[in-house]
């Protein structure tokens, strides 16, 4: 036997899986950034020359502007939503000895499972029979809906991970329900409020069929793009945007990942513990 | 006990989780400034009556009293106790001062005053240079004393401890127990104490409750629990107990004659005076209450004749099995080793048991 133990020991026709793996998952992507600089406004090979000149354009109109800052708008208030809902979804879930708990975290995270399209269209249905006009508002509830179960996973390791006496200690030395949340839970789940808030704002940030049901007059981002898609001239610049929209998601998404990093760990020690 | 020196009374309280019983009509005082301990095997109920107490579970029925107020109405954080958990709680976010001062915050206190207050905490629990360590660099040992110092810097009237040495290990435990009876003969609180070790308990308590399946079985002092255990199930939850079957013969000036079944007659004034002659009882004896001797003992009646059956020798004591005629379970005697001892005594070889009078101790149930 070699010093390696079964589970570890290399495999070589698994790397070689997952090699491809991702090739096929972050190629297509980084054609993106690739053709952005590209200097002809085909996306096609072989490349003719390097230039800045997609992004300086993209700089310099008006509604990529005003679309980029309706997807913000969006964003933060999704985000802070969806986040206020998970914190308390999750500590339910983790404390109380809910009856049938099992189903309802199933039908909490049911929005990743069923195609957004029915849930674009069940709500354009029900806000019309309401009359309720399409706005930006009406996206955000939708992206809420999307964000939940985002928010609800993020937040669920965290409180699995701290151990509920800490809570009863700070009723023990004094303090009401409110304060114990305020100086107890808050501080210990914190980490996972933030990585909650950064991802769920990069899920609404480029979620499109909510929006496409939804939304009035003021499109999002992902919607002034799919509008530009039908002219060619500014596919390059949409490259270039998409370029930029890629790289700062996957730098909020790891900042998030990083700040969240010791739910696991915590988890684990307190399995420990026990 | 008069209801007036109780501090706390606990007043026939029910216990149910769902269908299943954890505490069944328990009822216990506790005076102020006593060390009381609630001893018993695991899942007998004791976190769950202490749990009570300190108002995280509220009782099925009955009534819970502190210095004389009915406890149903009033949430855990305006109840007069504090309590150390089985697992500390130290607050994972906070280091050790910041755990310490926690309650302190309504106290409205001058930042100067708070400190002083902690400074004095951290010296008292023998900690002065860890202040600004973080909980996770703690060892067990510490945490425990950061737990019980962040509820004594309350001064509550009731400190409830919930197996607070568990995790520590021999030496540490036994360090910390002379350290929590100083402390609690220093602060004069009372002194709730979870364990499920009778020697820890008998060594730190005034008085003790033992408990089994939600009830309590006997409360009373060390000594009384070990000398007069009420029934079979205290008698050998606490130190062994040699077990015979009996009848009573005859009762007088509070001494009662027992017809016991392998030794003969027994005269004891250990009983309960409610027994009257002619009932099948259950006598029961302390193995180191037995005198083990090669020759019949002179000027006693207490006697028994019996076969050495087996030894065992422990360096300070040894442990004797003798077979007494009648009876099938060997009877242990405990004795310690006065003399150099010569190598185990040979088997089947007839030996003299006797005993003191009032050694043997008549229990309620026959
Ligand atoms: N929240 C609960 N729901 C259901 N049953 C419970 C609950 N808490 C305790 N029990 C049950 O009540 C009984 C008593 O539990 P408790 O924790 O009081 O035991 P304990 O004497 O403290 O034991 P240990 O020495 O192991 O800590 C156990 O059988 C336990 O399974
Ligand atoms: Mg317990």
């Amino acid at each position: 036997m070699s010093s390696q133990s079964y589970i570890r020991r290399p495999n070589r026709p698994l790397q070689v899986y997952a090699a491809i793996f991702l090739i096929v998952l972050y190629v297509p992507v980084l054609f993106l950034p690739l053709f952005s600089f590209n200097d002809s406004i085909y996306v096609k090979f072989p490349l003719t020359g390097f230039t800045t000149q997609w992004y300086v354009e993209l700089f310099h109109r008006e509604p990529v502007w005003a679309a980029l800052m309706n997807s913000v708008r969006v964003g933060v208030t999704t985000s802070i939503i969806a986040t206020g809902f998970g914190v308390f979804a999750a500590k339910a879930i983790i404390r109380y000895r809910i009856p049938g708990r099992g189903p309802l975290v199933g039908f909490i995270m049911l929005p990743l499972v069923v195609p957004g399209i029915i849930f674009g269209v069940a709500l354009l249905v029900l806000l019309s029979q309401l009359g309720v006009p399409l706005s930006l508002y009406t996206v955000t509830i939708g992206h809420v809906i999307v964000c939940l179960p985002f928010a609800i996973a993020t937040m669920i390791p965290r409180f699995e991970g701290f151990d509920p006496s800490v809570e009863e200690a700070s009723a023990d030395l004094g303090e009401n329900a409110w304060w114990t949340f305020w100086r107890v839970t808050f501080p210990i789940v914190f980490p996972g409020i933030l990585a909650s808030l950064l991802l769920t704002f990069t899920v609404s940030f480029d979620e499109f069929i909510m929006a496409f049901f939804l939304s009035g007059s003021d499109p999002t981002l992902p919607m002034y793009i799919w509008g530009q898609l039908r002219f060619p001239k500014e596919f390059p610049s949409i490259l270039a945007m998409a370029s930029i929209i890629l790289l700062v998601s996957f730098i909020v998404v790891f900042i998030g990942q990083w700040i969240n990093r010791d739910a696991q760990a915590t988890t684990l020690a307190n399995e420990e513990d026990k | 006990m008069k209801q007036s020196d109780a501090y706390i009374s606990i007043r026939n309280v029910n216990k149910l989780f769902g269908s299943f019983q954890a505490i069944s009509d328990v009822s216990i005082d506790i005076r102020q400034g006593e060390f009381f301990s609630l001893l018993g095997s695991s899942g007998c109920g004791k976190t769950t009556l202490l749990r009570m107490l300190a108002g995280f579970e509220m009782p099925t029925s009955g009534e819970i009293f502190i210095d004389g107020q009915p406890m149903s109405e009033v949430p855990p954080h305006r109840r007069p106790v504090n309590m150390v958990f089985q697992s500390y709680a130290i607050f994972p976010h906070l280091n050790v001062r910041d755990n310490i001062a926690y309650g302190l915050r309504k106290r409205k206190l001058s930042r100067a005053k708070r400190d002083t207050m902690v400074d004095e905490m951290l010296e008292l629990i023998k900690l002065p240079e860890y202040g600004d360590r973080k909980a996770n660099q703690l060892s067990g040992g510490q945490r425990q004393r950061i737990a019980l110092a962040r509820a004594l810097i309350l001064r509550p009237k009731v400190l409830l401890l919930d197996e607070p040495l568990g995790a520590l290990d021999k030496q540490l435990r036994e360090q910390m127990q002379l350290e929590l009876r100083a402390l609690q003969k220093t602060v004069g609180i009372t002194f709730v104490f979870v364990t499920h070790d009778q020697e820890e308990a008998l060594t730190l308590s005034d008085r003790i409750a033992v408990m089994a399946n939600g009830r309590e079985l006997q409360v009373d002092t060390p000594t009384r629990l070990y000398e007069r255990p009420v029934n079979r199930d205290v008698a050998s939850f606490i130190g062994n107990m040699n077990f015979f079957e009996g009848k009573i013969t005859g009762i007088s000036d509070h001494r009662a004659s027992v017809d016991v079944k392998g030794l003969g007659h027994v005269t004891t004034t250990n009983f309960d005076a409610k027994l009257k002659p002619g009932v099948d009882i259950c006598i029961a004896i302390r193995p180191e209450k037995l005198i083990l001797t090669e020759n019949e003992p002179r000027n006693t009646g207490n006697k028994a004749r019996g076969q050495m059956d087996k030894a065992a020798y422990l360096g300070e004591r040894s442990h004797y099995y003798v077979r007494l005629d009648g009876i099938s379970q060997p009877v242990a005697i405990s004795a310690q080793n006065r003399q150099r001892a010569e190598g185990a005594p040979e088997e089947k070889r007839p030996i003299w048991i006797s005993w003191e009078d009032d050694a043997f101790v008549v229990l309620e149930d026959g």
